[in-house]
């Protein structure tokens, strides 16, 4: 705590309603202040004694100093009409999210301050918070991969980046050097550390790794996030977007299996193919929501509406038990993203690249058609 | 408390497509003149839909990375955006005047200044110019030059030539360089012929276009015979049929740029102090962005 602090409260604790904020109240009855915490009651203090008790309980000082003074205090409720049809959350959801990460709903002051003492770690995805307390209350957060988290304090092996939009270069690419169109696919890249963020540049960060999840995270816990299901996003669709509101329901639970589980995305999915019908496929873990089918999806979506407007035709293959087998392997593995992982020796596997080639060089014609069948009509 | 957000189109595809959005935006982070500065993207995230959540400013000038009025910013972008009781007459522009205009973010609540997007905005002509001055290497350029305007051109928007016709006539009238002309992909006069269109030696060719992709990094330069395969590159100036092609790539990557978007918020209201004189010094003679 510093002198600045202690003179903020007892301005606070002299004017209007005075003070109550995690478990520290302070105000003026009369001429006399009070001081509260749920260790401390005292009353009846001139402000030379309400100054000396407030300097017994410098975290609680501390505390309020930075949440009323340095995050900002939090906006007054939305009235009802708002909650539903409109909310301009930000600098709350910026709050709440600095709030989750020190566990300051689960923890009083002092057990929080013990503990900010090591640091306080929460995993947002594939990153990992920790929040730390300074001196006078203010506090720091370190971010990293949760990947690195056992690393110790050790930056050494780390990169280390210190603005927020940095992180573009962390995002971009995955460790493969490919494009990731998709922030939240857990493909996230380790190796580097933001060691020394303040409240609003955490927050800038998390929104560069993963764009407008704190709001809605934020809308979700104070019940008002509003989730627009699968129809309602195909129907909104224009331009060439315009067919996949065609695809039937099943069709819609194929995507949501194919692109919104937690091996490809880890938002939670909350939306539906309409508000009366949920969809099977797991939700995921994901600890922030996802509120409507995204982009990727969408566009996704109408290539499958094309190609689900064909009709089936019966084709005649001919393959062994084991070459029906390894077709189905082939697609897993592709399905899965494993390719990579099969050894190049290892030819007991179906979709290794050569017993793939093997398959290819016995059942393809010079035109590529499998089994020499062709595909067209004619 | 004020707010820039930058929207784009973006891509699954290639990292290529955004950069510029995000370079302009650091660019003008930098010079401090809006309490927030946010991209979003109708490819990538933050998407439109949920751009103007992670904004906590009241006031927010939208500025559209797009080259022409149509689709884009006529419907998707105030759709998605939730711009309560959009009209496109609301911008009153004949397809090249669109300066803004101020509706509600029914998502948010938020005062929405949404502007016209930059490829249709007078500075653009600027832009284009010192484009041609980064690829030359030479401030002065224009005496004994040509000058290639190059858009997509599509049949399906008429705005989108008027956008190109806009600029090339506005640097003809300069009477800084020798020629004038505008070219397209998918329309006569076409860019495959840029060597028919021009008397001088030197000819600088850039293409109005927000991103290098597809289109400027591979077609344009096979199109032109500036290379035979875009994956072998292309030199700088690169001889064609007796001229001397000086390709610049998408203008869009000019670090210039940002002052179009500036410009397009300051007159939408934005209080954007000296930051339009900060930006074209800071600008001016600094590597292009997305190179």
């Amino acid at each position: 705590m510093h002198a600045g602090q202690l003179d903020a409260l007892v301005d606070a604790a002299d004017g209007g309603d005075g003070v109550d904020f995690d478990g520290l109240r302070a105000g003026r009855d009369g001429d006399a202040f009070q001081f509260r915490t749920p260790h401390t009651e005292r009353a009846d203090l001139s402000e030379a004694e309400f100054r000396e008790v407030a300097e017994s309980n410098p975290w609680y000082v501390s505390n309020w100093f930075y949440w009323t003074r340095e995050v900002g205090p939090e906006a007054g409720a939305a009235d009802d009409e708002d909650r539903h049809t409109a909310i301009r959350d930000g600098s709350n959801a910026r709050r709440a999210f600095l709030r989750w990460a020190e566990r300051a709903d689960d923890h009083g002051v002092p057990e929080r301050y013990e503990a900010l003492a090591d640091g306080v770690t929460r995993e947002w995805g594939q990153l990992c918070v920790t929040a730390t307390v300074g001196d006078h209350g203010e506090r720091r957060y370190h971010l990293r991969h949760v990947a690195d988290a056992d690393a110790d304090a050790d930056l050494s092996s780390l990169d280390v980046y210190a603005a927020p939009h940095e992180a573009r270069s962390i995002v971009t690419y995955d460790e493969k050097g490919r494009y990731r169109p998709l922030k939240t696919a857990p493909t996230l890249r380790d190796g580097w550390a933001f060691p020394d963020l303040d409240g609003r540049s955490l927050v800038e960060t998390v929104d560069v790794v993963y764009p407008a999840t704190i709001p809605n995270w934020y809308r979700e816990r104070e019940g008002c996030l509003d989730v627009t299901h699968w129809d309602e996003t195909a129907e909104r669709q224009t331009g060439i977007y315009d067919i996949v509101d065609e695809l039937d329901e099943e069709a819609v639970e194929w995507i949501a299996e194919s692109c919104c589980v937690d091996s490809q995305c880890l938002k939670r999915r909350m939306w539906d193919a309409d508000e009366e019908t949920e969809l099977d496929t797991d939700r995921g873990d994901g600890v922030f929501p996802c509120r409507e089918p995204c982009s990727l999806v969408v566009a996704a979506a109408r290539k499958w509406t094309t190609l689900e407007r064909e009709e089936s035709r019966t084709y005649e293959f001919e393959l062994t038990p084991s070459e029906k087998e390894q077709v189905e392997e082939i697609i897993d593995a592709v399905a899965e993203g494993r390719t990579d992982e099969i050894r190049e020796a290892d030819v007991y596997e179906g979709a290794n690249r050569y017993r793939a080639r093997f398959l290819r060089a016995k059942q393809f014609d010079d035109e590529g058609n499998l089994s020499g069948t062709p595909t067209g009509d004619e | 408390m004020q707010a820039l957000v930058i929207v784009a189109h973006g891509s699954h595809l290639n990292p290529d497509s955004s950069a510029p959005t995000y370079d302009h935006a650091d660019t003008i982070r930098d010079v401090d003149a809006f309490d927030e500065v946010k991209t979003g993207f109708w490819k990538e995230e933050p998407s439109l839909r949920e751009v103007l959540r992670t904004v906590e400013s009241d006031e927010v000038f939208v500025v559209p990375m797009f080259i022409s009025e149509g689709y884009f910013t006529e419907q998707v972008i105030p759709r998605e955006l939730r711009l309560d009781g959009w009209d496109v007459s609301e911008w009153d522009s004949d397809g090249l005047s669109a300066s803004h205009a101020t509706l509600t973010a029914s998502d948010t609540n938020q005062r929405v200044h949404y502007c016209g997007p930059v490829g249709t905005h007078e500075s653009m002509t600027d832009v284009l110019v010192r484009r041609a001055e980064s690829v030359t290497g030479d401030p002065t350029v224009g005496t004994g030059f040509g000058l290639a305007v190059v858009g997509h051109g599509t049949e399906r928007n008429e705005n989108s030539a008027k956008a190109i016709e806009y600029h090339a006539d506005r640097i003809r009238e300069m009477d800084r360089f020798d020629e004038v002309q505008a070219l397209y992909m998918d329309e006569e006069p076409e860019v495959d012929d840029v060597a028919d269109y021009f008397e001088s030696e030197d000819v600088v060719v850039v293409p109005l276009f927000i991103a290098d992709g597809f289109h400027t990094q591979e077609d344009i330069p096979e199109d032109m015979g500036l290379t035979d395969d875009y994956r072998t590159g292309y030199d700088v100036p690169a001889e064609v049929d007796g001229h001397r092609i000086w390709y610049a790539g998408a203008v869009g990557t000019e670090s210039l740029m940002a002052d179009v978007v500036l410009e397009r918020a300051a007159e939408a209201g934005a209080d954007v102090g000296d930051a339009v004189e900060v930006v074209r010094k800071r600008t001016r003679g600094s590597p292009a962005a997305g190179d």
